[in-house]
């Protein structure tokens, strides 16, 4: 079943770092990031509800590269 | 976690409580040799975990080997609620002269282990304290220090008990208090105490429940009494939603969302938080709810675990509507359970605005949690509304009113 409540978008500057997207496959705390066979860093679609909000990911990055949307909230950020 | 009366009875002989020679068998013809060596009288006991036992006919004497034998095939193959015996007990008759109860236990109220104890024993002992209080004694002590027998001895001399039964009763009384604390039971209880003709006294029946988290803890007496580690003694086997619901518990290691009982009614459960799933659980039925199962989620269970459970219990036919509600919740987060149902309900296919009666989970992240409920309709309450008052109107919802 896809995502209800989460979605993650990733800036395509994301996946020039390297080390950013290996510091966001680590950190999240559940798993919503991998780095795909293209090396690319993707999310994993059944682990998208888990996100716990933590902004880890945000705050690793800059610039607005990773948004989380809570598709719930007309409001969404 | 309960034991059968000849488990019971070899833990009973660990902690030098008196008791009738008896032996275990687990068919007529071993009946016959265990009377042959025991005495003329005896008492053939079926071996089932359930009460009523002398009611049912699991409960008989004999005074021959051969009687013996003709009655334990009958005995076991006797059903008792539901339940086959794994065997009989084959124990001595004893005369006796007078009856005594002895029952240690948790008094959650005041929130101290408590000695209840009766010179009426025998007989139901809820009777007793209805019919007879004078004949029936409650003593507190303390479960942190180390039992004293004097309190054993007041909570025997308080029923008017006196002289050699005194000294007697208190030991035996001391005894089961000590095994009460040191093998972390929930009730220990010997009734009846029997006093016999030439004045001694032994323990005829008994009844322990040991805490089932305790059972690493006391594995070696447990396999000492011969207890395997795969026996969950339940008072049933589990039904297929109750294996159902401990598979998604161990499915994933994030919080807790399980430990479910099947109950006939038809409002399916989702409570927990801090002993709220047993206040929750009666609160539904004070309110004239008919609760399709009992269950405990929190400890931050993950999205998944929710909704697999959710998803769980909306599929049962019986389950009309289910009601998600929990005490205020510190570290499980209200959005994160809020997401679980929500998702359930939908995999099993339904509307979570219809399906779920009430959610009353306030707490951690409950502002997120309620504009996610909001959003689908979900009717939900804050702490201003009670668990009762919750319990009480998810029951009015399954009643239309």
């Amino acid at each position: 079943m896809p995502a209800m409540f989460i979605s993650i978008a990733i800036e395509d500057s994301v996946h020039k770092d390297q080390e950013l997207c290996n510091r966001l496959v680590s950190m999240c705390p559940v798993d919503i990031f991998e780095i795909s066979e293209k090396s690319q860093l993707i999310t994993v679609e059944e682990n998208l509800d888990e996100c716990t909000l933590c902004n880890l990911c945000i705050e690793a990055s800059s610039d607005e590269q990773i948004k989380i949307e809570k598709l719930y909230r007309s409001d969404s950020n | 976690m309960r034991f059968y009366e000849y488990e019971a009875k070899e833990v009973l002989k660990k902690y030098s409580i008196p008791l009738p020679k008896s032996l275990f068998v687990k068919d007529s013809d071993s009946a016959f040799n265990a009377a042959q060596n025991l005495s003329t009288d005896v008492v053939i006991k079926s071996q089932v975990l359930s009460g009523g036992r002398m009611k049912a006919g699991g409960i008989d004497f004999a005074n021959s080997p051969e009687e013996v034998k003709e009655k334990s095939r009958i005995i076991l193959e006797l059903e008792i609620n539901g339940l086959l015996p794994v065997g009989i007990l084959i124990e001595e008759k004893k005369k006796i002269t007078q009856e005594y109860f002895a029952a240690v236990t948790y008094d959650g109220r005041a929130k101290k282990p408590v000695i209840i104890f009766s010179d009426m024993g025998g007989i139901d002992i809820e009777e007793v304290a209805n019919s007879h209080p004078e004949h029936l004694s409650r003593t507190h002590f303390s479960a942190a220090r180390p039992f004293s027998p004097f309190t054993a001895k007041n909570a025997v001399a308080a029923v008017g008990v006196t002289g050699r039964e005194l000294n007697q009763l208190s030991a035996i009384v001391t005894n089961l208090c000590n095994l009460f604390l040191e093998r972390d039971l929930t009730l220990a209880e010997i009734n009846p105490i029997g006093k016999l003709e030439d004045g001694s006294i032994i323990a005829l029946d008994c009844h322990l429940d040991m805490e089932s988290e305790a059972r690493n803890t006391h594995s070696a007496l447990l396999a000492e009494i011969g207890v395997p580690e795969e026996d969950n003694r339940q008072s049933r086997p589990p039904t297929q939603f109750e294996i159902d619901a401990a598979n998604v518990d161990a499915a994933d290691t994030r919080g807790v969302a399980g430990n479910l009982t099947e109950f006939d009614g038809n409002l399916g459960l989702i409570i927990g938080a801090g002993g709220g799933s047993l206040t929750l659980f009666d609160a539904v039925r004070a309110a004239g709810g008919k609760p399709a199962n009992y269950c405990e989620i929190g400890g931050n269970p993950s999205v998944a675990k929710a909704a697999n459970l959710t998803k769980l219990i909306c599929s049962q036919p019986k389950v009309d509507k289910v009601a998600v509600m929990m005490n205020v919740v510190s570290n499980t987060r209200v959005d994160i359970v809020a997401r679980g149902v929500i998702k359930g309900c939908i995999e099993a296919g339904f509307d979570p605005a219809e399906k779920i009666a009430i959610f009353r989970i306030p707490g951690s992240w409950e502002e997120e949690g309620f504009a996610l409920l909001e959003r689908y309709g979900v009717d939900y309450v804050d702490r201003s509304v009670s668990m009762h008052e919750a319990a009480q109107r998810a029951v009015e919802k399954m009643k239309g009113i």
